[in-house]
């Protein structure tokens, strides 16, 4: 027990003792230090940057998709990959109205579902005012639940209001308040290119989108029948599962449902996707591995010349400082101890870098999130910081190993003798 | 000179040879030796006869290739190299005849040093430092770095140093060989002082008048002792006179 104590005694003093004239060389040689670490504090500010963009991005994309709900799903016409149909125009493959009747009786897994018909942008007018740039969407009302876009105020379209393609609308708040209606501006009326529709409602602005922002768009809704009115209408249409666990079976059971309604004969390709929000978070993460991947790459091979940097002028301080070696062990200092005191040397000078390294990465995130206010989630993250000083603190001592056992290898009485 | 009490040193048969290709070299050559406390030797003997290599020898610098060494009436042929570095740091003192100070490091740093590696003295390093370096008369010195000190000055840094640690023994390699006569004998004016206050104290020439400060001369030639002498029965050595460089200032 006693001699446990006095080991781990002795070892205490050996390592305070290392670290001790570590920081004194160290800041003997501030200037050939900072030359030095200078690799390794490139490695780490760019590893912690790139980590903090990453996470920050994959936040931001996170809130933004959570706001679609998790398992909304996406149903738009496209020409297949191979096949006849390849060259097919738009126009012939577009979506019929009649292609999605019954469509909840046929796919158990789908909770919602609904169509949208877009006609394009228009000019609204209100009075004197009028406004560009405003696109008008043919809607049902499971819309607003599977877009998470309530009316905020007046009420939703009925099914009157679709039977008997009314001309009413859900108009956006910039809109109402770019043609400078009242607040409560229901019954109002206002003309979008040469058809007058009535206010019945409010909707909510959709959240900001990855980049979209700043150039002003207004959007109205009309009752998915009523666009046939104004022109011929594209269709899409947006589903929810049921749950998030059920996704991929609501889009089997879509897919299937389709082809049949659509006549695409067996072995034909799909003149059509189903894509679920999941899919796309999927593309995103994969794209973010491989940024990961390549950016810990770079950073690898960083460290990797920091380290060889770190182990040359290890070398060359173990040769300059010969003399005081063979001194040290002449008064008393054990091959543990050089040893030790090259290596925490080695190491002192890696975490240094890393510090400053984190620092700067830290002051290149601050910039990055000032930047654009699409990355104002960029942080870096605590596993990051201790991931960077780990690192670095392995890089000290895998490359100061060498000219420390180096060191703690010299003769005293040569080591004395060395010019 | 008073009767010798406390044996500290004891050689007995000791010899070192060095390999040098196919070559032996016979560096020492069966050295018997028997050193008590206080007592204070000069080793003399012309170049390459062996001073430095039994210098290195007693201060455990060096192991012995035959012969038993026993210091403090411990044999310290089959000690570890971790044992050796203990005895270095707690017996013995060396002084250098080019200092060694360590230049970034101011003179109380240098003296410090030693009680770094010790087992007991690193909590009261700074005043048992500052204490040995008023002992060597350098007390308004303590913060200057080498290159602000004369040559006199550093020997003394570098004496403080060999003495922090409280050595049975002082070992000195020259210590007056890079200095002028008249600092040369100041610092012999300050190893007769420790010699005084109760120091053992070894110390090698080939100048007969640092010898001669010395109670106990020994002369070396070819690796073996051929005469070992109270200072007033020896010769003076002609052999050494013959090598002695002398570096009177005009
Ligand atoms: N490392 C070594 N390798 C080979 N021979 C050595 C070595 N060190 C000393 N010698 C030889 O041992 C002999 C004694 O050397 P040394 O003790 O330095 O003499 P001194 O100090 O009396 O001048 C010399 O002949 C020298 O050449
Ligand atoms: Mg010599």
């Amino acid at each position: 027990m006693k001699a446990i104590i006095r080991m781990l005694a002795s070892f205490l003093r050996l390592f305070y003792q290392s670290v001790y004239l570590a920081l004194a060389q160290i800041w003997a040689n501030k200037t050939r230090s900072v030359l030095t670490t200078i690799g390794i504090v490139i490695g780490v500010a760019s590893v912690t940057a790139v980590i903090a963009a990453l996470t920050g991005l994959k936040a931001k994309v996170l809130t933004q998709v959570e706001s679609f709900g998790t398992n909304t799903i996406f149903i738009f016409p496209t020409q297949p990959d191979k096949g006849p149909k390849r060259h097919a125009s738009w126009w012939t493959i577009r979506f019929l109205p009649e292609h999605f009747d019954d469509i909840l009786e046929h796919c158990p897994s789908v909770e919602r579902f609904c169509r949208v018909a877009g006609v394009g942008q228009y000019t609204a007018h209100y009075r004197e005012r009028s406004a560009e740039n405003v696109e008008v969407t043919g809607i049902e009302p499971a819309f607003h639940d599977i877009q998470n876009r309530p009316v905020a105020l007046g009420r939703t379209f009925s099914v009157i209001d679709n039977m008997q393609v009314r001309p009413v609308c859900l108009i956006d708040p910039k809109l109402r308040d770019e043609l400078r209606l009242d607040r409560d501006c229901i019954g109002h009326s206002i003309r979008i290119g040469h058809h007058a529709f009535r206010i019945v409602g409010v909707i909510e602005r959709q959240p900001e989108l990855l980049g979209e922002s700043g150039q002003d768009r207004y959007e109205v809704f009309i009752p998915f029948k009523t666009t046939f009115k104004m022109g011929k209408p594209w269709i899409m249409a947006f589903a929810a599962s049921k749950s998030t666990e059920v996704t991929e079976d609501a889009q089997a059971e879509i897919s299937f449902f389709l082809r049949r309604t659509r006549n695409i004969k067996p072995g034909e390709p799909d003149t059509f996707r189903v894509e679920s929000v999941k899919r796309f978070l999927d593309t995103f993460n994969s794209i973010a591995l491989m940024v990961t991947l390549v950016a810990g790459g770079i950073v690898g091979i960083s460290l990797l010349v920091g380290g060889v940097g770190i182990m040359n002028i290890m070398l060359v301080s173990v040769s300059e400082r010969t003399r005081e070696i063979g001194l040290r062990k002449a008064v008393g200092a054990k091959k543990s101890a050089i040893l030790t005191q090259f290596l925490i040397e080695a190491v002192v000078l890696c975490l240094i870098g890393g510090l400053v390294g984190v620092g700067i990465g830290q002051c290149l995130t601050m910039i990055i999130s000032g930047i654009n206010p699409v990355l104002d989630m960029v942080r870096i993250p605590a596993w990051a910081i201790l991931l960077s000083f780990s690192f670095s603190g392995s890089v000290g001592i895998f490359f100061g190993m060498f000219p420390a056992i180096k060191a703690a290898r010299l003769d005293p009485i040569e080591a004395l003798r060395h010019e | 000179m008073e009767k010798a009490e406390k044996l500290i040193i004891r050689l007995h048969n000791v010899a070192r040879i060095y390999k040098v290709g196919v070559e032996r070299i016979h560096a020492l050559d069966g050295i018997d030796l028997e050193l008590s406390e206080n007592e204070y030797v000069a080793v003399m003997g012309a170049s390459g006869s062996g001073k430095s290599t039994l210098m290195n020898m007693l201060g455990c610098l060096d192991r012995a290739t035959s012969g038993r060494y026993e210091l403090d009436g411990q044999d310290t042929t089959k000690m570890s190299d971790a044992a050796l570095a203990n005895v270095r740091n707690e017996r013995i003192g060396f002084v250098f005849q080019s200092f060694e100070l360590l230049g970034q490091l101011s003179a109380l740093k240098n003296v410090e040093m030693p009680l770094i590696y010790s087992r007991n003295g690193w909590w009261s390093r700074r005043r048992r430092a500052k204490n040995v370096l008023e002992r060597v008369g350098l007390g308004d010195r303590i913060k200057h770095k080498p290159n602000q000190l004369s040559g006199g000055e550093k020997q003394r840094v570098a004496i403080a140093r060999a003495l922090v640690c409280n050595p049975s023994i002082l070992l000195a390699d020259e210590p007056t060989g890079n200095l002028d006569s008249k600092t040369s004998e100041s610092i012999l004016e300050l190893f007769d002082q420790l010699y005084r206050e109760g120091q053992t104290i070894i110390i090698v020439t080939h100048e007969e008048h640092v010898a001669r400060h010395a109670k106990r001369i020994i002369q070396m030639r070819d690796g073996r002792i051929y005469s070992d002498l109270p200072r007033d029965q020896a010769p003076a050595n002609k052999a050494s006179m013959q090598n002695d460089v002398q570096e009177e200032p005009e």
